[in-house]
């Protein structure tokens, strides 16, 4: 098969035009997205039921979290969304060496993000706050302020708030995951972006990188609040 | 080339910065009013400041402000939907104290 | 010349170019090796099971292993044959051709999508082979969180992995259906079947995520011992009903949506006359997706689920009886005054509108909340949901395999063994599945193979059904392997109907078409003089 001047190189066969191929990934990424929506919709919908029903459990558990840490994270990811972005307006103009000068500091930043939740969730490990049978708590309401409540004098409450923890770190986790894979498809685009497969007719898979990691970005949007915010007045 | 869901359409830096200024100002919010004992609001106003964040991000960051309809209604249903499945699940949980259980429960 | 002509069969014959293929009608076939295969374990299971039924106490085998049969026949049957059953296979196969496009907008995707099905599926088949699962297919907690002994985090990850490949179906689906249309093929020209896959698309995108996580969530439980749904630790067991009704009711009209359009396809021409009312069928596929998501709990009605929520389920159980009901009464408006011609895909049709409107009707039964505590978790359930999954969806699948079974091999098959064998299959079903709604109704509860004297009679009619089934189903795959050894050559559009597929050859050459087609006609027009015009020799 050979390509001709209307069928360049990055165009698939079976599209009739640049502009088709890429509306299609885009569309095609969009509901790539919807569906993530709802696979982190499943989980925040449990939390949701959970906090519901043991509030003050979740507020004392939360309460255990490092505010600062989860602060600086949150500005951390807000600042590699913008340098992702401008990643993706580079794309736009063809500039080559600028998407691989925003792409690799958007990975420093992921990186610092990752770093320290690790050191986050290695505390939690050293205070036996990681969720399974070596789970231990220890109610402490004076440190906490919060009120002895029917709640609160429940026997299971530290039951309660281990269920708090679960969904810390199998929320965190898999938005954890997710950068890692926002990672691997950055280093994709560098290789690319090296070898000069970009230009401002094509750069579709920086454009579609770039969607995926705002939505990441928005996930934790979501998470700092409803994870470190529950209860701190 | 220039159609509305042109993804050409190229923003100036300063709105990028602009964004970006905004997501850090209503960080900073968010932190300040959870101090704040607004009792069950102080959920409702986290949620608020950051459902306005993620839509900033999706109108300038993502581009759905210059894109077609269909990415629009995409982007509206994954929203809409956990919205909805959030609202039904918790009908279920907000409703069963309605009746009162006989006493051994 | 037939003989010289090259398609997409005889292309490349070897191995590697099955396996890396990106042709959405290889991979279309690929796909339906697997699920038959799939189908092949969970009829096994069934067999084994309704012969241990005939008797009243336990015969065969002890309740652990009939625990492990009835799960293992629902797991692989839902989540490995009728899910992706009509839109892995006649979808992939057709979808492109019914809109004038060479290919899916993600062809890779396509591919890979067929990996991870298998990658999903060889787990489940491990943790059958590793000594099965005894939760059900319906993985209740706290049971498959934490008492349960067998193997529920294979089966979980295996589920896990197969609702990504259904979603990377969905994805394609829907992207190829907004973008890839032919010239002129506008939204309401599009075959009823592209709708039915449009709308079952957008199920898979907004449902299949939810059960990923909620048995993901399952998995994580089991192996970390954390209690996410463990009551002994303040997790709430009707949490993961909820999360697995949010899918699994859609995951209904995943498997029927598909079938209706199938069905459409098939009416249309063995009647020779444009559906009746063809907006209101498209739109209607859609509002079932659309309402299908809001009635999950009434699964839970006896759950402890609060009254309220039931009412409002119930109600919104109700209103989604009427977009299907709609579909019903709008083909059969459109057999009325058509020219009928009862071959065998027609004969599955008709048969599909008579189970599924009892399949149909007794849901909404089981939606009406007193009704439902009655006969909750008994047969009638059982026999309601076979009417419409089997009754339904399987009688769909293999009327439109018939149908374009001469498109996709290029062969006949007999058309006297078809008809046939669709009437053994209609018997066989109903005598199957008729008697378990008496049962049922009766008091007979699910999964218990030990049962009072009084109930036999119904399973030894149900368990003789199954063995008429069988021969049916046995009788097919004969004549269809058959076929494509001896059978007769197809020519491109045997059955005289109305559609881009049938204006190719058959088999269909690897780009489809030659030159894009152009529509200017809408569907089913059975007025056109070209849905008579089918040339014995293909020129190409
Ligand atoms: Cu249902």
């Amino acid at each position: 098969m050979s390509h001709d001047a209307s069928h360049p190189a990055h165009l698939a066969h079976h599209f009739d035009s640049p502009e088709q191929q890429n509306q299609s990934s885009s569309l095609g990424m969009w509901l790539f997205l919807a569906q993530e929506v709802m696979f982190f919709g499943g989980l925040f919908v449990a939390y949701a039921v959970y906090r519901f029903k043991y509030a003050d459990a979740f507020a004392v558990a939360s309460g255990h979290l490092s505010l600062f840490w989860g602060a600086v994270n949150t500005v951390v990811l807000i600042c590699s969304s913008l340098t992702m972005a401008l990643a993706v307006r580079c794309g736009q103009l063809g500039d080559k060496r600028g998407i691989i000068r925003y792409v690799v500091a958007t990975m420093i930043l992921a990186s610092v993000f990752l770093g320290i939740k690790g050191l986050e969730y290695a505390h939690k490990y050293e205070d036996q706050l990681v969720p399974g049978p070596q789970f231990e708590y220890v109610p402490d309401f004076d440190s906490y302020s919060v009120p002895v409540t029917a709640e609160t004098a429940d026997p299971n409450f530290a039951g309660h708030v281990q269920l708090f923890y679960s969904f810390y770190f199998v929320m965190t986790g898999l938005h954890a995951l997710h950068m890692v894979i926002g990672l691997g498809l950055m280093v994709w685009l560098i290789v690319k972006a090296a070898k000069n497969h970009f230009s401002s007719e094509y750069y579709t898979p920086v454009e579609m990188t770039g969607l995926y990691w705002h939505f990441v970005d928005i996930v934790w949007i979501f998470l700092f609040p409803l994870v470190y915010l529950v209860w701190r007045h | 080339m220039s159609s509305p869901s042109d993804h050409h359409h190229v923003m100036p830096v300063r709105t990028y910065l602009n964004v970006f200024g905004a997501l850090l100002v209503l960080t900073v919010l968010t932190v300040v009013v959870a101090f704040f004992d607004l009792g069950p609001l102080n959920v409702a106003v986290a949620v608020t400041i950051a459902s306005a964040k993620a839509y900033v991000v999706l109108l300038y960051f993502m581009h759905v402000r210059y894109s077609n309809r269909i990415i629009w209604l995409t982007a509206a249903a994954g929203f809409v939907w956990f919205v909805l499945m959030l609202a039904l699940t918790l009908s279920d949980y907000a409703t069963r104290g309605w009746l009162p259980y006989p006493e051994a429960w | 010349m037939t003989k010289s002509r090259t398609h997409y069969l005889n292309v490349n014959h070897t191995v590697g170019s099955w396996l890396f293929t990106v042709d959405h009608k290889r991979i279309g076939l690929m796909y339906l090796g697997t699920i038959l295969f799939f189908f092949l374990l969970g009829g096994i299971a069934a067999v084994l099971f309704r012969v241990e039924l005939m008797t009243p106490g336990s015969t065969l085998m002890e309740s652990e292993t009939y625990n492990r049969l009835f799960t293992m026949h629902g797991i692989t049957m839902i989540f490995f044959f009728l899910v992706p059953s009509i839109p892995a296979v006649l979808g992939n196969f057709l979808l492109p051709i019914m809109l004038g496009a060479k290919d899916l907008a993600f062809p890779k995707l396509n591919l890979a999508s067929w990996y991870v099905f298998t990658i999903g599926g060889l787990l489940g088949l491990g943790s059958i082979i590793f000594g099965g699962v005894d939760t059900g297919w319906t993985f209740y907690t706290p049971y498959s969180s934490t008492y349960a002994n067998s193997q529920v985090i294979l089966a979980a990850l295996g589920i896990f992995i197969a609702g990504f490949a259904s979603i990377m179906t969905g994805l394609n689906f829907i992207v190829t259906i907004h973008k890839m249309r032919a010239p002129g093929l506008t939204w309401f020209r599009l075959p009823l079947f592209v709708w039915a896959h449009y709308a079952t698309s957008i199920i898979i995108i907004l449902g299949t995520p939810v059960i990923a996580i909620t048995i993901l969530l399952v998995a994580i439980e089991r192996i970390f011992q954390v209690g996410i749904f463990d009551p002994a630790l303040g997790g709430d067991p009707v949490l993961f009903q909820h999360l697995f009704w949010f899918y699994s009711h859609p995951a209904v009209y995943i498997m029927i949506l598909p079938g209706m359009g199938v069905i459409s396809e098939i009416i249309a021409c063995f009647s020779r006359k444009r559906i009746f009312g063809y907006k209101v069928v498209a739109m209607s596929s859609l509002a079932i997706a659309i309402l299908g998501f809001f009635v999950w709990g009434h699964h839970m009605f006896v759950s402890s689920q609060s009254m309220y929520a039931g009412m409002v389920f119930s109600i919104l159980s109700f209103l989604v009886a009427i977009p299907s009901a709609i579909k019903v009464f709008n083909w059969t408006a459109t057999l009325y005054g058509g020219s009928i011609k009862l071959d065998t895909p027609m004969l599955y049709a008709l048969g599909f509108i008579g189970l599924f409107t009892i399949g149909g009707l007794t849901g909404l039964f089981l939606a009406t909340m007193a009704i439902n505590i009655h006969v909750h978790d008994t047969y009638f359930v059982v026999a309601h949901f076979h009417y419409v999954m089997v009754g339904g969806m399987v009688m769909a699948f293999f009327g439109g395999l018939h149908f374009w079974w001469p498109k996709m091999t290029g062969r006949h098959f007999s058309e006297m063994l078809g008809r046939i064998t669709a009437v053994v299959i209609f018997i066989g079903f109903n005598l199957t599945f008729f008697p378990q709604f008496i049962v049922g109704y009766l008091g007979m509860p699910r999964r218990y193979h030990i049962y009072p004297e009084e109930f036999q009679i119904f399973h030894v009619l149900s368990t003789a059904g199954a063995a008429v089934l069988a021969v049916g189903y046995l009788l097919m795959a004969a004549y269809l392997f058959h076929s494509l050894i001896l059978g007769k050559r197809s020519s491109r559009n045997p059955w005289k109907a109305i559609g881009l597929e049938w204006t190719i050859p058959s088999p269909p050459p690897t780009e489809n078409f030659i030159d894009t087609p152009v529509v200017d006609y809408e569907a089913y027009d059975y007025s056109l003089e070209r849905a008579y015009e089918d040339d014995e020799e293909d020129h190409s």
